[in-house]
């Protein structure tokens, strides 16, 4: 039977890391000079989901994906693909990412965005995925004229923006994520 | 410099898949955004995805009746699940990454936060596997049929038996996580998370028998299709700069 139409999405479930998000799958490189993404995911009543499933996607730090639609003459990372998964510690809720920081990578028109790294969000109890980014702190001047942060009520920027935290090598930069209420993470739509 | 293909995709069937939440499914009502989700133009970082860089898998890890290492076979009812996977023109998406993950036969996953269901586990059965479709978006599994197994969503629920694919299209916009199901389970009026697609949707997820994939002497055969969101119609000018 051909289908007619998107196949539904379904929950990843509290098992879904029999297979994704396996040891390893959240270090996308161990190079000097990488950075560290940490935080949490936090339900409505703002508790910790322990069983989160996050999975990012990027540019190296030239700008470029290493993807065949990127046909841009600019350097590709060796050994650095760009995608990374990590779940949610169970115990604590913390997930954590050792990555490179991306470039800028250019919009439809051709200007610059903000370097920003792609987000999606599963987990037992989520029938979908939810799509974001995650954007710097210290991109102040970057952040300010990229388009898709202009087009956020400025209440709600600062969810998709990776607050660094100083003295720390490698450099770690902390970004919760919020499903619901007051304070929720920006979610797209594209 | 060679410009980027920046393709457009069109939208997503939002109808076709289920809502943020949805209340039979407990523990949906705290984890979907309840906020308007935020439309933006599509870039190369929606445009993009990993699906293509990750082709590093073996034939051995489509076969879930040997892959658990032990050199011995898996228990249970051997079958075969194939299809292909498609775009929204019906045609087929060469290189998709899919992962599956699923219980063994009687029901029990291999995962330290099942303790409740006094089920046996099987040594030859890790219920993992992946594989990458190939030129015309085909995929092929052998793996054992799975067994339904209770959770504690509500008194006495029981998920219809499964199989958890993961499926890393062309594009980030084209990520898919779903679960296929066998046709005729008579659980499938009384699972939340099957329900939890719209009616109009949910045989998308059934699996039918083929006897045309079964193998004689060897294994029973389901055949289910995959489509999923996008055509990655192609760029017109302008597209790329």
């Amino acid at each position: 039977m051909t289908p007619i139409g998107e196949t539904p999405s379904q929950t990843v479930g509290p098992y879904f890391s029999m297979r994704l998000a396996g040891v390893g799958e959240n270090i996308l490189t161990t190079r000097v000079g990488r950075i560290v993404i940490e935080g949490k995911v936090l339900d409505g009543e703002g508790s910790h989901i322990e069983d989160a499933l996050l999975e990012i996607w990027q540019a190296g730090p030239s700008g470029r994906y290493r993807h065949p639609d990127d046909t841009r003459d600019l350097e590709l990372e060796p050994d650095f693909t760009g995608f990374g998964r990590a779940a949610t510690d169970f115990e604590t809720g913390q997930y954590r990412f050792e990555t490179l920081k991306p470039g800028p990578v250019p919009d439809r028109e051709g200007a610059l965005q903000a370097p920003h790294i792609s987000l999606v969000v599963q987990g037992r109890g989520m029938l979908n995925p939810t799509f974001t980014r995650i954007y710097f702190s210290d991109e102040e001047e970057a952040n300010a004229d990229d388009l898709v942060l202009r087009g956020i009520p400025e209440s709600r920027r600062p969810t998709l923006i990776a607050e660094l935290q100083r003295g720390t090598d490698p450099p770690v930069y902390r970004f919760d994520i919020t499903m619901q209420g007051e304070h929720e993470t920006v979610f797209f739509d594209f | 410099m060679s410009d980027p293909v920046i393709r457009h995709y069109g939208p997503k069937a939002y109808s076709d898949h289920p809502p943020f939440s949805y209340p039979d499914y407990r523990s949906t009502v705290l984890r979907g955004p309840t906020r308007d989700l935020l439309t933006i133009v599509q870039t190369l970082s929606e445009t993009t995805g990993p699906g293509p860089v990750w082709t590093d898998v073996s034939e051995e890890d489509a076969d879930l009746t040997m892959n658990a290492g032990t050199g011995e076979a898996a228990i249970g009812e051997r079958i075969i699940v194939t299809g292909h996977v498609l775009d929204e023109d019906g045609n087929g998406i060469p290189g998709v990454l899919m992962e599956i993950w699923q219980a063994n036969a009687c029901g029990r996953y291999v995962h330290w936060r099942e303790t409740e269901f006094p089920a046996p586990l099987d040594p030859n059965f890790i219920g993992v596997g992946q594989c990458v479709t190939d030129d015309d978006g085909q995929y092929r599994f052998l793996t054992i049929r799975p067994g339904p197994y209770p959770w504690g969503n509500h008194p006495n629920a029981w998920r219809p038996a499964h199989i958890h694919f993961s499926l890393m299209g062309p594009s980030l916009g084209s990520r898919l996580v779903t679960q296929m199901y066998f046709e005729g389970d008579p659980l499938f009026p009384l699972d939340p998370i099957f329900n939890s697609a719209p009616e109009h949707a949910r045989d998308r997820m059934v699996a039918h028998y083929d006897h045309d994939v079964t193998e004689e002497n060897w294994a029973l055969g389901w055949r289910w299709d995959i489509m999923l969101r996008g055509k990655a119609a192609t760029p017109s000018e302008g597209d790329g700069q």
